[in-house]
């Protein structure tokens, strides 16, 4: 009999074009997604070597991080750095021959979003992006991971990655979710419990029936912050959900080839007993609505906890919470839930999907956002837009008071002109609250899409749970 | 890319833990479409005011450290952000080692695609040569990739270990893509079997 393989074996194997005796492998690569931040020096690469890109089909670029989210971004991107970059994107795109949405294109919008969307991404591929956030995409049982602009410029060149194999990891979140948790809870405690450098070296699979029970939406939202754990990748066996999902999409494949394409995808699971290097296991109704505190994602607690003091914690992680409680402005022992916010953020690959805007409208459904308060909605694409307009939420955001902007990584990373103040406190929805990430001396809080749009009403980071009736 | 040489210089020590690749080069400096240029705004927002002026305990900013050739850091350095402008920026600062408990994986690899050798070792290693840095000019830590050493100004010697493969390339300073070219038949062949099984990719 053979040996028992995980999912991330299986992919592998299925992948791996040349071995070297060391086990340096060439890994072949099936989608390569592309933004316009890390490709200008890949393209220019290989335009001085004068090498094409070997696989233009299985190239798809779209512009993201820089694009403004105002309507008005139809006339031209005003800041000139901002502009170059992505006209050499929108020039590449042409030069090369791949497959191009431009930011006039209704489909245009976050590269994580758009990639499932037009049925990129589809389970059992490899996928990969000057990107550290493509992680989003194992949710479809796709190896799918961030990798660097020399090796972009390799993919472009060769189509295959230089690689050695992770190690495997487990991560099963058990039972059932508690009312108001939501995926982003899932992920947000799993890198509480392992810490920002806990993945390193692994590939992590997600299972477990509250992983099971999310919809293809919530578990893009658990793979793509696998980065924060320092995983190389998060994966989640397909299953009908993910099927349903890709079946006619644009890019997904019609008439036998799906017949052909679902019968390979239904082998994509971890066999019986095969090996994992580390397991972890937590209990779904262990899991309460959280945020984070400090300058790190590892920083996570229930919002019914206290910040926490630096004497709680040991060796480096001392220095690094004292200067992150400097650097949010809190105190050890003030309560979570008495933290004021100015700003909220609803957006990011992390929370930018219509499940995402659908949890937060439903939550500010006959509510206005507190005075003073700076609330905005980025969706994750162009047609995540036009879907909350067509289903009315885009009038409840507005309602509310909300802005409702155009599709874009946004203030996520604050690289266009979407950004906070020095010392503006933020409830985001996205994946980072690294120091100076959404500006300057910005405080992030990370949340779900519920959370935060709790937080626009209340003006300070809020339980759900006690949200929801309450006010 | 040019081939790695062994260095002896000042080493700069930076203990805090989980330096993301946002603080190494904030993403303002991310709009470029050139690798070069980025050292000045290495480290940015810890190394300069609002104004522009240097923030004078910031240890870059220190006259022992100008010159720095060699970072001693704290653990689960370069997470975040798979930014290459982070070792960009500290390839032109001057940086060709970063030394550390440990790395995030995608920095690490970017590291070696541009001359820089990031050198895992022991706690108790990097604690030796944290206090070593701390004596700014006095001290001088070499590090010898070819042997896989590292040795304090006391003459301690520190071995580390690297993957053979990228060793090899870094000595060199080969070109992963010319490499590459040269199993182009074994690419050819992997298309032509997965158009067989996959036909729908």
């Amino acid at each position: 009999m053979s040996v028992p393989k995980t999912l991330y074996d299986k992919i592998w194997d299925a992948h791996v074009a040349h071995e070297a005796d060391d086990g340096t492998c060439l890994l072949y690569i099936d989608r390569h997604l592309v933004h316009e931040v890390t490709s200008p020096q890949a393209f220019e690469g290989l335009r001085i070597a004068g090498r094409n890109v070997r696989a233009p089909n299985k190239t798809i670029a779209v512009p993201d991080h820089n694009v403004p989210t105002t309507e008005d971004r139809v006339k031209g991107i005003d800041n000139e750095e901002s502009r170059i970059q992505v006209d050499a994107l929108d020039a590449n795109a042409k030069e090369f021959g791949i497959h191009y949405y431009p930011v006039s294109d209704v489909r245009q919008g976050i590269v994580h979003i758009v990639g499932p969307e037009q049925g990129w991404t589809l389970p059992g591929m490899t996928v990969v992006c000057g990107d550290s956030h493509t992680a989003t995409h194992g949710a479809f049982g796709s190896l799918a991971h961030g990798i660097g602009t020399s090796e972009v410029e390799h993919v472009l060149a060769t189509q295959t990655l230089i690689q050695k194999k992770s190690k495997n990891m487990k991560v099963e979140i058990t039972g059932t979710l508690r009312p108001g948790v939501t995926a982003k809870d899932i992920t947000m405690n799993v890198i509480g419990k392992t810490g920002t450098a806990g993945g390193t070296g692994y590939v992590i699979e997600y299972c477990g029936q509250a992983i099971e029970d999310l919809s293809m939406e919530g578990r893009m939202t658990v793979c793509n912050m696998a980065i924060e754990g320092g995983a190389r990748a998060g994966l989640i066996a397909p299953d009908q959900k993910t099927f349903d999902y890709c079946y006619g999409r644009p890019n997904a494949p019609k008439g036998s080839d799906w017949d052909l394409a679902l019968s390979n995808w239904k082998e994509l699971y971890t066999d019986e007993n095969a090996h994992f290097d580390l397991k972890i296991t937590i209990k779904g109704e262990d899991i309460a609505p959280s945020v984070t505190w400090g300058t790190s994602p590892e920083d996570v607690l229930p919002i019914d906890a206290v910040v926490p003091s630096p004497d709680d914690f040991k060796g480096g992680k001392v220095e690094a919470v004292k200067r992150a409680l400097d650097y949010m402005g809190l105190k050890p022992g003030q309560k979570l839930s008495d933290v004021e916010i100015d700003t909220v953020f609803i957006g990011s690959c992390t929370n930018g999907r219509i499940e995402d805007l659908r949890a937060a409208a439903e939550v500010l459904k006959g509510h206005k956002i507190k005075d003073g308060m700076r609330a905005m909605v980025v969706p994750g694409s162009g047609l995540v837009r036009a879907q909350a307009e067509e289903e009315g939420l885009a009038q409840i955001f507005i309602d509310a008071g909300f802005e409702w902007r155009m599709a874009g990584c946004s203030m996520c990373l604050a690289m266009n002109p979407d950004q906070l103040a020095p010392e503006e406190r933020c409830a985001a929805t996205s994946n980072r609250n690294f120091e100076g990430r959404q500006g300057r001396g910005g405080r992030t809080h990370l949340l779900s899409p519920a959370m935060a749009a709790a937080a626009a009403v209340t003006g300070k980071l809020t339980d759900i749970r006690t949200f929801v009736g309450a006010v | 890319m040019e081939k790695f040489l062994n260095v002896s210089g000042v080493a700069a020590p930076m203990p805090l833990v989980n330096i993301d690749t946002d603080m190494i080069i904030p993403k303002q400096f991310l709009k470029t479409i050139k690798r070069s240029g980025l050292g000045v705004n290495l480290f940015d927002e810890m190394r300069y005011n609002q104004d522009g002026s240097e923030i004078s305990d910031f240890v870059l900013n220190q006259a022992a450290y100008r010159k720095a050739e060699i970072i001693i850091a704290g653990e689960n350095f370069g997470c975040g952000s798979s930014r290459e402008h982070a070792p960009w920026a500290l390839k032109d600062f001057g940086i060709s080692v970063v030394i550390s408990e440990s790395f995030a994986d995608i920095f690490y690899s970017n590291c070696f695609k541009n001359g820089i050798l990031p050198i895992k070792l022991s706690k108790e290693c990097i604690d030796i040569l944290m206090d070593d840095a701390s004596k700014g000019e006095n001290a001088r830590i070499s590090v010898d990739l070819e042997g896989q050493t590292v040795s304090a100004t006391d003459g301690t010697i520190f071995k580390f270990e690297v993957d053979a493969f990228k060793k090899h390339c870094l000595l060199n300073g080969l070109d992963d893509i010319g490499l590459t070219y040269q199993k182009i038949e074994s690419i050819d062949k992997f298309e032509e079997a997965q158009a067989k099984i996959t036909p729908w990719l």
